[in-house]
């Protein structure tokens, strides 16, 4: 993507960002809040539509994308929180996610003919393979609803999966998950990467700077930094810009700490 | 109606309910995780084969041990039992909600009683059908394409312009589609295999009565045939997915306006059958009968019997079709004159719904499946529990 504007009313969300993923390499998009991080990854997406701004895609443009193209064009996309078909079982969800792969059509469904069910059949394996690879084939037949953030979390990374991406777009994925879980989910994104290039929108620094191969810093939807994990830890807008606000907050709970406990000994 | 859609400020949200209440009837997986003890055959095909196969030997049996009235009351019931079939998979599976399903069925009642209106040399009755169907698929190709861009309120408002609007047209082509007074239908003679079939099964007069609702129960079981299998394939799915979530299944690939149109069109299909067995079972196309009432008639056999399911549909329609015959009698029973007792259906209809919609609002199917899941995921945590403590 190079010199994304996106403007909503009068309000520019994006000025001139420019970003490349590479071939199978993890890059990282982070912001503080606010920063656009997440309009640019509906843009990607096709749900907004840039103001100005090429996308570039295995060297050919896209022009007037549509979000129910993405999956066609080898890109997936998990949504921020979970986005998971709540009448469903967590099966037919993950089945969902390999719609592109699916060959029998309307008259053989009308129909019922053999093809269909074969069809289904390939699909269901399919799906209870990707579940299989993130651990949540015991799960298979429940609703979403029942099971607890994470497990609906790694379902829809399945979801995401089953269409055999080569771009995975994740938007937060490490949100309400803890320490350990967050371990286990750069350990994914790290085993998939052979397979797939991934997008990485993320809050969490450390999983950010572990999973990464490069980063975009975004702030008030102006690229300030783009570069290795270590070259943007090291730079100084970077740090004003993002690192700069985590000094402050401590430093606000040194100042909070102190008052409070001289107040405590007053 | 709020919740047949998901909003977007509610998308993704957890909720701790399994699946959402009031389509609950819907949601019989396409897909079976763990293949349970069953008796049915694993083929789809084989085992709608069979379900077919034993609705129709129900429906004979049922058609030959009742009386002549209450075969004419079971063709009213197969009419409504179609379009609340094709009107439970628009709204129970798709959710889009539909008004304008009467205006639809009005298509497929005047195209068949046009078509029967020539004295002699008129078509082979399937082919008659067949014309109704394509007729009213056409109209609601043409409805569904502005459906898909709405939503909620609007699509209702949309539909319910559609059922109010259409009906007209007959008045307005008054010459051509009988105006006020509407066309009569000329019923089909029975052939005389038909003779001959009833004579071997139960020796009973083949009256035209007789005919005509064993036709009503043939288009009923094949549309369910039909139907079932779309609900269970992929398409099934894919239609749920976009109710559930709709930006999600636009992720995973789906355009979502062709899916919502094509929920329509099926929709739509059902009901020009439902109207071309309408117009052959009342013998008369008129705009009277297709009023909103009907639509509206439609919309809540399939609350009642369950968003989604086929047999809820069926179930839904029985009661619309049995209930206010069966309050008029009780009423009689307990000393009202006719009247009185006829005023009656409605109010008890009204009561029943409320009621259903307080006590079951995924309504008898559904209500009974949220049931049967409950009790598995209790015998479930109870076999954990066990299996637990044991080991410990």
């Amino acid at each position: 993507m190079t010199g994304i504007n996106v403007a909503f009313g009068g309000v520019l969300a994006l000025t001139d960002v420019s970003l490349t993923v590479e071939p199978g390499q993890v890059h990282g998009l982070i912001g503080p809040n606010g920063a656009g991080k997440t309009t640019l990854f509906n843009v990607a997406c096709g749900l907004v539509r840039p103001t100005s701004g090429r996308i570039v895609w295995r060297d050919r443009e896209l022009t007037r994308l549509r979000p129910s193209q993405l999956t066609s064009l080898g890109i997936a996309r998990t949504l921020q929180g979970v986005g998971l078909f709540a009448g469903m079982t967590v099966l037919e969800n993950v089945m969902v996610g390999a719609h592109r792969h699916a060959k029998a059509g309307f008259l053989s469904a009308l129909l019922a003919l053999p093809m269909s069910d074969k069809d289904e059949k390939r699909l269901r394996e399919r799906a209870m393979q990707a579940l299989t690879e993130l651990g949540a084939e015991s799960y298979a037949g429940r609703y979403p609803g029942s099971l607890p953030y994470p497990v609906q979390k790694r379902v829809a990374l399945a979801r995401a999966l089953v269409a055999e991406p080569d771009l995975l777009l994740l938007d937060e994925p490490a949100s309400g998950l803890s320490e350990d879980e967050m371990h286990e989910l750069g350990e994914l994104i790290r085993s998939v990467v052979g397979r797939m290039s991934v997008l990485l929108v993320e809050h969490h620094m450390d999983l950010v700077m572990r999973v990464c191969d490069r980063i975009t810093v975004l702030d008030s939807g102006k690229q300030i930094a783009a570069g290795t994990p270590a070259e943007v830890q090291a730079d100084p807008a970077v740090t004003e810009a993002y690192l700069g606000d985590a000094v402050d907050v401590e430093a606000d709970a040194a100042e909070l700490t102190h008052t409070d406990g001289g107040r405590h000994h007053g | 109606m709020s919740d047949l859609q998901n909003s977007p400020s509610t998308a993704g949200q957890v909720t701790d309910e399994a699946p959402v209440a009031a389509t609950a009837a819907a949601n019989a997986p396409s897909a079976a995780a763990t293949t349970g003890r069953t008796l049915l055959p694993q083929s789809t095909l084989l085992r709608h084969l069979v379900l077919l196969l034993l609705g129709a030997v129900a429906a004979v049996v049922i058609l030959e041990i009742t009386d002549p009235f209450t075969n004419s009351q079971l063709a009213t019931l197969s009419f409504y039992a179609i379009a609340a079939g094709g009107l439970t998979v628009l709204t129970g599976m798709n959710g889009q909600i539909s008004l304008g399903h009467g205006a639809l069925m009005a298509v497929g009642a005047y195209t068949t009683a046009l078509l029967l209106q020539e004295p002699d040399g008129a078509l082979p009755l399937p082919l008659i059908l067949l014309i109704s169907v394509v007729m009213a698929t056409v109209v609601g190709a043409l409805v569904g394409v502005a459906a898909a861009r709405l939503h909620g309120p609007y699509l209702a408002g949309a539909t319910l312009a559609l059922a109010v609007g259409l009906p007209g047209l007959a008045i307005y082509f008054h010459d051509f589609l009988g105006g006020e007074q509407g066309l009569r239908v000329r019923a089909p003679r029975a052939p005389e295999s038909f003779e001959s079939f009833i004579g071997l099964v139960s020796g009973a007069n083949a009256t035209s009565t007789k005919w005509l609702a064993y036709v009503g129960a043939i288009c009923l079981l094949i549309t369910y045939f039909l139907l079932a299998n779309l609900v269970r394939s992929r398409i099934g799915r894919t239609w749920r997915a976009i109710r559930d979530q709709d930006v999600a299944a636009e992720l995973a690939g789906i355009n979502l306006g062709a899916w919502r149109v094509l929920a329509f069109v099926v929709s739509a299909a059902a009901a020009g059958l439902a109207g071309s067995v309408l117009a052959l079972v009342v013998r008369l196309a008129a705009p009277s009968g297709f009023t909103l009432v009907l639509s509206l008639s439609l919309l809540t056999a399939i609350v009642i019997g369950g968003l989604g399911s086929l047999l809820g549909a069926l179930l839904g329609s029985a009661l619309l079709v049995f209930l206010p015959p069966w309050v008029t009698d009780r009423g009689i029973d307990f000393g009202l004159n006719n009247t009185e007792a006829a005023q009656l259906a409605p109010f008890v209809y009204g009561v029943v719904l409320i009621v259903a919609m307080i006590f079951a609002p995924g309504g008898f199917v559904g209500t009974v499946r949220l049931r049967w899941m409950t009790q598995k995921a209790k015998r479930a945590a109870a076999a954990r529990a066990a299996a637990g403590s044991s080991g410990g």
